[in-house]
């Protein structure tokens, strides 16, 4: 199958220091990737270098995407003076996109909250907005950068559902930038570990017992053995 | 072999009879919150209304005093006697018409300066080109005065209504291009990425995320126009005039009725909480959104 991102040399740097270091990757369609890495891995440059929003710094390489591209971000990112179905439809062209935008407020449970300012929600009712406009342009590929990260540990979890729910029914590609292994091992078919603008680690997760998986991705992240051993 | 192991762990889990050791950490408080100072550094609630105590202070300050006569009327008339001349002054039409100049003038100075201001700061705000070429202009006009305009805005227009209109309109200009430019620029760069990543066009970009980005900062500077036409509008009235509040009161000062110009400052403080409270509404209908965060 042609795959929906083609990634090959990519090179990105910021003031003289190299952040992303000849990295190649292909995603296929449909496919879920989890992307981990410490702080300063290079994983949001990597994203952000993907959605095309990386103008402060400069690189190389080249960079295959499908047109079909929607962004959702660690922080919501709503407009506070637009309503929810406004923010939702946001730049949709066609006379049926407010019908469309309400569909994808009912899938995220948000039917009912059209009218709402996005200060009245809650943080993790306003990443789900977020999610509703990332879906209703009907993806090929769904970039997240640790768009849970700001959440409490319970809402994570009910995001996580929904997030598995909504890409069963759409079928987006995905790739989810997040520091958190466990949230990586629930969602994603494959989970690459970034390290020093490297991939360092390319593993499937199917098949794979999700404590081994685990106790890898740590110590390849840097834990200590002590904390990798418990779970 | 679980059962075993859960046994011994069942005993401790289990409430320890008698009376809980007294806790030694002097942080731990138990009881009602209300022995809790948390409100310290908070200001206390807002009473409603509670933002006339100080006017209302004065004015019995003011009654007081010109009862007991320990005001003289040359310096401060009762307050009656102020009403008495307001209500003769309304009367026999001569508030009324000088009332009517000077809120016309007011209102066209300001107009024409919201919309010149509104205009220039887009263009200028919007565009590097229109920022080279009128932010400098601006700045330089900054500098100068609007008040040391005012010969030559005579020499160039007379003294009649043109000349003053314009003085009010200038006075005007420069808040609302200030704010409003200040404002545009001052769109967070993380909406410019959102608008870029839904690949809007120029004018979605310009309706959804600059505009109503920008409006909280254009009304900020309607405030600051609406007290800086006050201004302008006193001098002008006092330079050349025939009618108007200002006219009323440098008259009333030749010929030493205290009373007249007290009248005349009240009107013109009547004039200007009139306009910001009806800012003050623009603003609560115009960002609705804001609303909420206010409570």
């Amino acid at each position: 199958m042609k795959p929906v991102v083609c990634v090959r040399g990519l090179e990105r740097g910021y003031e003289g220091k190299a952040v992303l270091d000849n990295l190649n990757l292909d995603i296929a369609p449909g496919e879920f990737v989890a992307l981990l890495g410490r702080s300063g891995s290079g994983k949001s440059t990597f994203l952000r270098a993907l959605a095309d929003i990386d103008t402060e710094v400069s690189g190389s390489g080249m960079v295959v995407v499908p047109e079909g591209l929607a962004v959702v971000f660690q922080d919501a990112r709503l407009l506070p003076w637009a309503r929810v179905l406004d923010n939702v439809v946001l730049g949709l062209a066609g006379g049926d996109a407010r019908a469309r935008g309400r569909t994808a407020l009912a899938e995220v449970e948000l039917a009912g909250r059209e009218r709402a300012w996005p200060g009245e929600l809650s943080g993790g009712e306003q990443q789900r907005v977020a999610l509703a406009r990332a879906l209703v342009r009907k993806p090929q590929l769904l970039l997240a950068d640790e768009p849970f990260g700001a959440l409490d540990a319970l809402t994570r979890l009910k995001m996580h559902a929904l997030l598995r729910r909504l890409c069963a029914a759409h079928q987006p590609a995905v790739l989810l930038v997040t520091h958190d292994v466990d949230e990586a091992i629930a969602l994603a078919d494959r989970v690459l570990v970034l390290e020093q603008g490297r991939i360092a680690a390319d593993i499937v997760t199917r098949g794979t017992a999700a404590a081994a998986l685990r106790h890898t991705l740590l110590g390849l992240l840097g834990a200590t053995q002590e904390l990798a051993g418990t779970s | 072999m679980s059962s075993v192991l859960l046994k011994p762990a069942a005993h401790p889990a289990a409430p320890s009879p008698g009376p809980a050791p007294a806790p030694e950490s002097k942080t731990i408080r138990i009881g009602p919150r209300a022995h809790i100072p948390r409100r310290r550094f908070a200001l206390a609630k807002p009473v409603p209304g509670g933002i006339l105590l100080g006017p209302a202070l004065l004015l019995l300050g003011w009654v007081i005093g010109a009862w007991a006569n320990w005001i003289d009327p040359r310096v401060l008339p009762a307050p009656w006697t102020v009403a008495q001349t307001f209500w003769q002054l309304a009367s026999d039409g001569r508030l009324e018409s000088n009332f009517t100049t000077s809120a016309v003038r007011a209102g066209e100075g300001l107009a024409f300066g919201t919309v010149a201001g509104v205009v220039v700061a887009l263009l200028s705000g919007l565009t590097r080109t229109g920022e080279y070429l009128l932010d400098g202009l601006v700045q330089v006009k900054r500098a100068v005065p609007v008040l040391a305009l005012i010969p030559l805005l005579v020499m160039w227009l007379g003294i009649g209504e043109p000349m003053k209109v314009a003085i009010i309109a200038i006075s005007v200009f420069i808040p609302i291009y200030m704010q409003l430019h200040f404002a545009l620029r001052g769109i967070e760069a993380r909406y410019i990425e959102l608008a870029c990543v839904l690949r809007l066009n120029y004018l979605q970009f310009l309706r959804w995320i600059v505009l109503p980005g920008a409006l909280a900062g254009f009304l900020l500077g309607l405030r600051l126009a609406v007290a800086a036409a006050w201004i302008a509008l006193v001098v002008v009235e006092q330079i050349n005039a025939t009618s108007g509040i200002g006219y009323m009161i440098s008259l009333a000062g030749t010929y030493g009725q205290t009373d007249v110009i007290i009248a005349g400052l009240v009107v013109y403080a009547i004039l200007g909480l009139t306009a910001e409270v009806l800012v003050r509404l623009l603003a609560k209908a115009l960002l609705p959104w804001q609303r909420t965060f206010a409570g």
